[in-house]
């Protein structure tokens, strides 16, 4: 195989439908008699339901149905558990997934209690207003402390406590490592993280076909083989008979992952009761509060040094918000857990957490999944170390970094894909290295600040380390196929959310067969083109599917050259593929185009020899044993403005190994995109929810997403360390941009505003400007 | 309540439409799903996002806070009257796409529309002239850096090409 597109900047074949609005989103479904769906959602956290009286709303005018949990009948049922508990000896989990419709009892805020089918989405929204609800309002659980009191209101009243899950892992001896400590720091960190908020909201079109027996759903979903499984036997039909199409999907950062949404489960009932297409586009307003979140962690953390700076041990415990139910099991706080560790030589670590019911919307993985609120405490355990032991923060990483000769590194825990965490590959030091010298790290400490100091100017730096846990299992799978005109089409069962599949998967193909990138076609998060799969997920697209992509290229090429072979009675060896065509190496005018191989391979006349099959196709699979670690440093001078604690990154540097790259511009655009949802989380965006679990900022003008003036310019490079798990050497890279952003930030802050002399610590995220002002009003002033 | 109805005529991209509407229709909801122009994307509805931006009688507007009814009478432009009759791209739909400036591409045309009309008004911004010029559109997959060089460049090419 050449590489002529594995590697190189190719532009995007997807891009002309997106500029020129022909691209199809959920909402651009359009079907005859089809109807509009509204959901009548609570406005209170916690209550009994006495009574819902929908008759109100079947009088008005262009209202056709009004289903409420009782309509539903045995359809009616608690969502599966997508995510069991992993294989950890004493675990505790107590699975209380989501309900289609509340009954009896609602649990937070937004939970739907009835859902209005009209003409029009307009009519749908006024009948709301026609219903009539009697609740008994309970006290609400909110704060995660006070949930696991005796005194605390249960959210669910089946279970003896708020206790979602309890979990303890441990390697080496804690306790011996504490003993022997030089110093040890123990502080409490508190991380929240946001909401995803991509700019297309959810969104389900159903249409039962009863004269075919087959029922199309056209969902946001990242997961649309999974989707149609579940609702294939939730609706009593084979899977054969449901199809699920993921369209363009306006971006999904993990919570369009979830599963099943109420919505994502009353659509197709509702459309093969009434036998009309219906669909439902989630409004931002119901984003904030029934699309699932990420939230906040508090973790008791402390750190055992020897007097060099070397880690002897951590010790970890903390709490997490789940919310009102937990049908994505302990993936959040596992990574949390398991992400803690980082790129450093930990010998020692023991860590329990909590989850915890509350009366809140659903807590699922978001763009980093837990991982931000581990990495948080690791940095900033050791920036505090640095502080006391008087290192260089730099240094006192590299000074806990595993050596390159350490891989594959065992950490003992368990991972979220159950397998035992071990970094398969890596390279850490020359990351650093290449972080520090693209931010000026010494000449900044040296020469920088010292002049900006002088001019009355507050700026600091940082540098942040991570490993991500990237491409897990189970496996994906990827038909290719030569067609008849010459081109390439590429079904897979992964859906596509902006990565840049229908690029960088062609390229994998383009290379194989000697094709151009714009002669493949992908076809991504359509069941009927692709029966297999699993989602797009934990950074493992370009791991997962396309390796499977690579290897089904690869049996096609074989078919290529065996048919040609055959035909110009030659070696295979003799023979080049390139530009479209088979042709002799030597002879250019010997040659045949694909297009025509394929025909033959599909003879009107002629038998299909046995032991072989029709057609230049073939299906092919690829699952992993475990996942495959990426890791890279961030770095960051910023500048904050003492009087308002407005801040402004003067320089963004990221440096970061996923092993071989596939697309260089499309690996590029994923980082700048995590270090945007970065910066909003360490600064910009806080889930501000009172003490009635009522969110106080549910609207994009409140809940403040950056813009292009709070998002700098960022300085990109890369180490190469591939991965020895995938034939590719590919690791996953779409989350990692986000992950250590919150401590860069909060220790560049402190640096900025000289806060060690003033004895302020950072420890928690979101900041922001208001609350650094809460935090440094009482600092002690030099 | 008993939907009263209005008729309206406008062009959009240079196509006259008449059609009776509600007059409680949002214009994005009339684009969209009466003459199906569904190129522009919603994103909040209530303004903060950018993402409906079309342009009205030449400016850029969102057409989420406006009624259809409003825009009787009124010339609009959306992100499919962009390229040439012959697919040819825009300079800045062909430098985005250059430029790597879209991921998802939710927000695009929005951006398309807004920063359209802003290098017409501007024709040699500053970096921080696009940046504030873009800040009404919210992206969430790019972190911008691609989009602003791509609107430095597709400034540079409609300069190029100017008479």
């Amino acid at each position: 195989m050449t590489t002529r597109f594995f590697g190189a900047p190719v532009k995007r074949n997807e891009d002309r439908k997106l500029l020129t609005g022909q691209a199809l989103f959920i909402d651009d479904v359009e079907l005859p008699g089809m109807l509009h769906v509204a959901f009548l959602r609570s406005q209170v956290a916690h209550a009994r339901i006495k009574r819902i009286d929908v008759s109100g709303a079947l009088q008005r005018p262009g209202v056709v149905a009004v289903y409420t949990a009782n309509d539903l009948g045995a359809y009616w049922q608690h969502g599966p558990l997508l995510v069991p508990p992993p294989p950890i000896p004493g675990t505790v989990f107590n699975a209380r997934t989501q309900v289609p419709l509340a009954k009896d009892k609602i649990r937070h805020v937004g939970e739907p209690l009835a859902v209005i089918v009209a003409e029009s989405r307009y009519i749908a929204e006024d009948a709301l207003d026609d219903i009539e609800v009697d609740l008994d309002i309970l006290p609400t659980v909110v704060d995660i402390e006070a949930a696991l009191t005796a005194a605390s209101t249960r959210v669910h009243d089946d279970l003896d406590s708020n206790v979602s899950a309890h979990v303890h892992q441990s390697k080496g001896d804690y306790r011996k490592a504490a003993a022997q400590a030089h110093l040890i720091l123990k502080r409490r960190f508190r991380y929240e993280h946001g909401i995803s908020s991509p700019i297309e909201t959810r969104g389900v079109v159903a249409q039962w076909n009863a004269r075919a027996d087959q029922m199309t759903i056209w969902d946001t979903t990242q997961a649309p083989v999974f989707v149609r499984n579940g609702l294939a036997a939730m609706l009593g039909l084979g899977e054969r008979q449901v199809r699920v199409i993921a369209p363009f999907v306006g971006g999904g950062f993990g919570p369009k992952i979830m599963m099943f949404y109420p919505e994502e489960v009353a659509l197709p009932w509702i459309s093969m009761r009434l036998n009309r297409p219906v669909k439902w586009i989630e409004d931002r307003l119901e984003h904030f509060f029934s699309t699932t979140h990420e939230r906040g962690q508090i973790h008791d953390a402390e750190i055992a040094l020897a007097a060099d700076g070397r880690i002897l041990g951590i010790k970890d415990v903390f709490l997490h918000d789940g919310g009102a139910y937990d049908p994505y099991g302990l993936t959040v706080p596992i990574n949390s857990q398991c992400t803690l560790l980082g790129p450093y030589a930990v010998p020692a670590y023991d860590s329990a957490f909590t989850a915890v019911f509350t009366n809140l919307p659903i807590v699922t993985p978001y763009r980093g999944a837990g991982r931000q609120h581990g990495v948080f405490v690791m940095e900033r355990l050791l920036d505090l170390a640095a502080h006391a032991l008087k290192i260089d923060p730099a240094e006192i990483r590299r000074r806990n970094l595993i050596p390159s000769d350490a891989f594959p590194y065992k950490n003992e825990i368990i991972y979220q894909d159950f397998q035992p965490l071990e970094y398969d590959s890596g390279n850490y030091e020359p990351v650093l290295d290449k972080a520090l010298e693209l931010i000026g790290y010494d000449h900044f400490i040296r020469v920088e600040q010292p002049r900006l100091r002088a001019e009355g100017r507050c700026a600091g730096i940082a540098v942040a380390c991570y490993v991500e846990g990237t491409g897990i299992g189970p496996y994906e799978g990827a038909k290719v196929q030569i067609q008849s005109n010459g081109k390439v089409s590429v079904a897979t069962g992964i859906g596509t959310q902006g990565q840049g599949h229908f690029t960088s998967f062609a390229q994998i193909v383009a290379d194989e067969l000697g094709v151009d990138v714009s002669d493949v076609d992908i076809v991504t998060g359509d069941t009927d083109q692709f029966y297999w799969g699993a989602g797009t997920f934990a950074s493992r697209g370009a791991v997962v599917a396309g390796t499977a992509v690579s290897e089904a290229s690869r049996a096609v090429r074989k078919k290529v050259l065996k048919l040609a072979g055959d035909a110009f009675e030659c070696s295979e060896e003799d023979l080049v593929l390139a530009d479209g065509k088979v042709a002799i190496t030597g002879i250019p005018e010997k040659f045949i185009w694909l297009g025509d191989l394929a025909r033959r391979a599909n003879p009107m006349r002629g038998a299909v020899v046995p032991g072989t099959e029709p057609g230049l196709e073939s299906t092919q699979y690829f699952g992993p044993p475990k996942g495959t670690t990426a890791n890279g440093v961030h770095a960051a001078i910023v500048e904050v403005d003492p009087r308002t604690f407005d801040l402004k990154v003067l320089k963004y540097v990221v440096v970061h190994d996923c092993g071989t790259v596939i697309n260089p511009m499309i690996l590029a655009g994923q980082i700048h995109g995590g270090v945007a949802q970065g910066i909003g989380n360490a600064f910009y965006e806080k889930l501000s929810f009172d003490e009635q679990g009522q969110l106080l900022n549910a609207s994009l003008a409140d809940y403040l997403l950056p813009t292009a003036l709070e998002v700098p310019r960022m300085e990109l490079d890369h180490t190469v360390t591939p991965s020895p798990l995938n034939p590719l050497g590919i690791k996953g890279a779409g989350e990692a941009g986000a992950i250590p952003v919150g401590p860069l930030f909060a220790q560049a802050i402190e640096d900025a505003l000289d806060l060690k002399r003033r004895e302020v610590e950072l420890l928690e995220i979101p900041l922001s400007p208001s609350r650094l002002f809460e935090l440094t009003r009482k600092a002690r002033n030099i | 309540m008993q939907p009263d109805r209005h008729d309206i005529e406008l062009s959009v991209n240079g196509t006259r439409y008449r059609r009776p509407v509600e007059s409680r229709m949002l214009l994005s909801d009339f684009l969209r799903h009466e003459l199906l122009l569904a190129g522009t994307h919603v994103g909040c509805e209530h303004g903060v996002c950018g993402a409906c931006t079309i342009l009205l009688d030449g400016a850029p507007i969102r057409s989420c806070l406006m009624l259809a009814v409003q825009a009787d009478g009124h010339e609009l432009s959306t992100v499919e009257g962009l390229a040439g009759d012959d697919g040819e791209l825009h300079p800045v739909q062909r430098a985005m796409h250059d430029h790597h400036g879209l991921q998802c591409g939710y927000c695009t045309p929005g951006i398309l529309m807004t920063m359209t009309a802003y290098l017409k008004q501007n024709p040699q911004p500053s970096e921080h002239e696009v940046r504030e010029a873009l800040s009404g559109n919210l992206c969430r997959c790019t972190g911008y850096q691609n989009i602003v060089d791509a609107m430095l460049a597709a400034a540079q090419a409609l300069r190029a090409a100017a008479p």
